[in-house]
C-alpha cells in the first residue's frame, strides 16, 4: 500500500494534485475536533466579517465563524459519501459478481434492472423521498438512501470482471473440485474485482457528496446541520450575493472545488494504476 | 429486418416498460413508507392556516384529500387506481395554486429547461467529441492540451458548483450576464425580436454553465476511446496509404467512436436532466428545476409527485428515442 502510494506520487502527477487537495481536505475535517465552539450555534462571532486572519474564511449574517463550519461540513461530507459508497459497493459487488457468475435469465433480469436505474433520472425520486421525510432525515439516514441508488454503473463494470474471470481456467477448476458458486465468487474472484471496488468507491464519494450538496440546496436535508450544501442554503437564503458577502457562497465552493479536484483525480490515477498497460507507460517501463 | 425487431427493437421497448414501470413503482411505494401521513399532513397545515373550521368540514376535507391521493382501497387497489390516473395522464390538481391541473404547471415550464438543455446538451456533445478526438490524433497541440487540462479540472464539479462559479464571475465580478430570471420580471412573454434577445441573453449564462460541465466529459470519453483506436491496424493501414488526414480523423477514428458515445449521451441523459434542474435553481430560470424548488417551498405534495413522475416518464422516453435513433449510426445493426 505505501509502496504503492510512493510509486505513484513519483510518477503521476494528478495522484500529487490529489494528494495535496485531499491532505488539506483531511487536515481541515480532521481539526473539527478542535473547534473552539459548536458551529450550528449562531452569533458566535460578529457578524458578515470579510476574510481576515482572525477569521481566515469571513463569518456569515448569522454570526458564524466559515472557517469552523466548513471544518465540520467537510467531516459531515466525507462521511456521507464513505458511508453511501460502502452501501452502494456492498449492492454492487453482490448484484455484478451473482449476475456474471451466474449469467443467463439471472443475469438478464439484474441487468435489465440495473440499467433501469442508470437510466432513471434520480433526482426527482430523491427529491421526493426526502421531501416527504423532512426535518427527519438524518446523515445516515440519508447516506443508507443514496446507496440504495448509487450502485448500478459499479454493479455493470463489476459483472464485466466477473464474466472474464468465469472462464478462466481456476474457475473451472474450482468448479470440478466442487467448491460452491458462492465460495468461488467471494473467494476467488471478488480478490479480482476489488481494485476497480476501489476505483469507484472514489466516484461514489463523489457523487453522493454532490447529491447531497443538491438536496441540501434545495432545503431538503437537516439544514441545522454543517454541510457544504447547507452552507450554499443559507447564504441562498440571506442573498449574500445581492448583499455583497461574496465570502458566505466563495468558502463553499472553494472547499467544494478542492474536495472534489481531490477525488476525482485520485479517482482517474488509480484507475489507470489498476491497469497494468498504462501503469507501465506511466513509469516508463 | 425481422431480426432487427427481434434482436433491438423489442428488447428495447422492453426495458423502456422496465424503466416506468420501476419509476412509477416507486413514486407509488415511497409515499406508503414514509412515517409522514400527506393527508394529516396537508389537514394540519390548513387547520394552522385558517383558525375557525369546524369538525365536520374538517372531516370532509380529509375524505376528499384521502380520495384524491388515491388512498381509498387495499393498497392493490390503490397501485391500479394510481396507474389508471396515469395513463389518463391525470396527476391531480396542485396543492399550493388550487385548483390549476399539476400537469398544466409541467407543461408552463418544460418548454424553458427543453429549450436551454437541448442546445446545451447539443453543443457540449459535439465540441466535446470533436476535440476529444483532435485530442488523440494531435496529442501536442497547445490549444488542445489546455482544454485537455480545463476538462479534467471541471470534470468532477457538480452542475450546481459550476453554476455558482458561473453566476460570481460573470454576473458578480464581472457584470457582463444578468442574475436571474428568463427575462427582466414584468415584461410580457410573447414572440418578438427583443423579447427573444433578452430570454437568449438571460440564457447564455445558465446554458454555458451546463456545456462547460457536459463538454470535459464528453471530451474525456472521446479521447480515452480514440486513443486506443489510432494504433489499430486498419488506421496505421490509411497512414500509409497516405489518405487525407482529416479523412482518417474523422471515417476511421472518430467514426468508431462515436457509437459508444451515443449510448454514453442515451445513459447520462437522467443525471444531465437532474443537473440541468440545479442549475436552474441557481439561476432562478423559470423551467421544471424553479418548479420543484416552489413545490418544495409551498409543501405542495401533489406536484412534486407529479413532477417525479414526469421526469422518469420524460427521461425514459427521450433515451428510448436516442436508441431507437442509433440503427442509423450503426451499419451493424441497419444491415442485420
Amino acid at each position: 500500500m505505501l509502496r504503492v502510494i510512493r510509486d505513484l506520487l513519483k510518477y503521476d502527477g494528478r495522484f500529487r494534485f490529489a494528494f495535496v487537495f485531499l491532505l488539506a481536505v483531511l487536515i481541515l475535517a480532521i481539526s473539527s475536533a478542535i473547534s473552539p465552539y459548536d458551529p450550528g450555534r449562531t452569533f458566535k462571532v460578529p457578524a458578515d466579517q470579510p476574510p481576515s486572519l482572525q477569521y481566515p474564511f469571513g463569518t456569515n449574517s448569522r454570526g458564524q465563524d466559515m472557517l469552523w463550519w466548513m471544518a465540520f461540513a467537510l467531516r459531515n461530507s466525507l462521511f456521507l459519501g464513505l458511508m453511501t459508497a460502502v452501501v452502494s459497493r456492498v449492492i454492487a459487488i453482490f448484484v455484478g459478481l451473482t449476475a456474471g457468475y451466474r449469467g443467463g435469465f439471472v443475469d438478464r433480469a439484474l441487468m435489465s434492472i440495473n440499467d433501469s436505474f442508470i437510466v432513471m433520472p434520480v433526482l426527482p425520486v430523491l427529491i421526493l423521498l426526502s421531501f416527504l421525510l423532512r426535518g427527519r432525515m438524518s446523515l445516515v439516514m440519508l447516506a443508507l438512501i443514496l446507496g440504495l441508488f448509487g450502485w448500478p454503473w459499479d454493479a455493470r463494470l463489476i459483472r464485466a470482471q466477473a464474466l472474464s474471470l468465469k472462464e478462466r481456467a481456476f474457475t473451472r477448476t474450482a468448479v470440478y473440485s466442487g467448491t460452491g458458486s458462492l465460495k468461488i465468487t467471494l473467494n476467488e474472484h471478488l480478490p479480482f474485482v476489488l481494485p476497480v471496488v476501489f476505483a469507484t468507491t472514489v466516484a461514489n464519494m463523489l457523487w453522493s457528496i454532490g447529491m447531497e450538496v443538491t438536496l441540501s440546496v434545495l432545503g431538503l436535508s437537516n439544514v441545522e446541520l454543517p454541510t457544504i450544501g447547507t452552507a450554499i442554503f443559507w447564504a441562498n437564503q440571506h442573498q449574500a450575493l445581492v448583499a455583497g458577502i461574496w465570502w458566505w457562497l466563495a468558502a463553499p465552493v472553494v472547499v467544494a472545488i478542492v474536495l472534489f479536484l481531490g477525488l476525482y483525480l485520485l479517482f482517474s490515477s488509480v484507475n489507470e494504476y489498476i491497469d497494468p498497460r498504462t501503469r507501465l507507460r506511466l513509469m516508463g517501463g | 429486418m425481422r431480426n432487427f425487431v427481434l434482436r433491438y427493437l423489442i428488447p428495447r421497448l422492453g426495458q423502456w416498460v422496465m424503466v416506468i414501470f420501476l419509476g412509477v413503482t416507486l413514486t407509488f411505494i415511497i409515499p406508503r413508507l414514509s412515517p409522514n401521513d400527506p393527508v394529516e399532513r396537508q389537514v394540519s397545515q390548513i387547520m394552522m392556516s385558517g383558525a375557525n373550521i369546524n369538525p365536520e368540514a374538517v372531516a370532509h376535507l380529509r375524505e376528499a384529500l384521502t380520495e384524491m391521493y388515491g388512498l381509498k382501497g387495499s393498497s392493490f387497489q390503490q397501485y391500479l387506481a394510481y396507474w389508471g390516473r396515469l395513463l389518463r395522464a391525470d396527476l391531480g390538481p396542485s396543492l399550493s395554486t388550487f385548483p390549476t391541473p399539476v400537469t398544466q404547471l409541467i407543461a408552463r415550464a418544460m418548454p424553458w429547461t427543453l429549450g436551454v438543455l437541448l442546445t446545451a446538451v447539443l453543443i457540449s456533445w459535439i465540441l466535446g467529441n470533436l476535440f476529444g478526438g483532435l485530442a488523440s490524433y494531435y496529442p501536442k497541440n497547445p490549444f488542445i492540451r489546455v482544454i485537455d487540462v480545463l476538462s479534467q479540472a471541471v470534470r468532477p464539479i457538480p452542475y450546481y458548483v459550476m453554476s455558482l462559479v458561473m453566476l460570481i464571475m460573470f454576473a458578480y465580478v464581472i457584470r457582463i450576464f444578468p442574475f436571474s430570471g428568463a427575462y427582466p420580471p414584468g415584461t410580457r412573454v410573447q414572440f418578438s425580436l427583443p423579447f427573444v434577445l433578452t430570454v437568449l441573453k438571460h440564457s447564455a449564462l445558465p446554458a454555458l454553465s451546463l456545456v462547460v460541465v457536459g463538454m470535459g466529459g464528453w471530451f474525456l470519453g472521446m479521447k480515452s476511446l480514440t486513443s486506443n483506436i489510432i494504433s489499430e491496424d486498419y488506421v496505421v493501414y490509411a497512414e500509409t496509404a497516405g489518405l487525407r488526414e482529416n479523412k482518417i480523423l474523422f471515417q476511421y477514428v472518430m467514426r468508431n467512436a462515436l457509437l459508444p458515445q451515443i449510448t454514453g449521451l442515451a445513459m447520462q441523459l437522467g443525471t444531465i436532466f437532474s443537473g440541468a434542474l440545479i442549475m436552474e435553481v441557481v439561476f432562478g430560470y423559470p423551467g421544471m428545476g424553479m418548479l420543484t424548488l416552489q413545490a418544495v417551498m409551498a409543501n405542495d405534495y401533489s406536484l412534486i409527485m407529479g413532477i417525479a413522475i414526469f421526469s422518469i416518464i420524460g427521461v425514459a422516453t427521450s433515451v428510448l428515442i436516442l436508441d431507437l435513433i442509433y440503427p442509423l449510426f450503426d451499419p451493424r445493426v441497419r444491415y442485420q
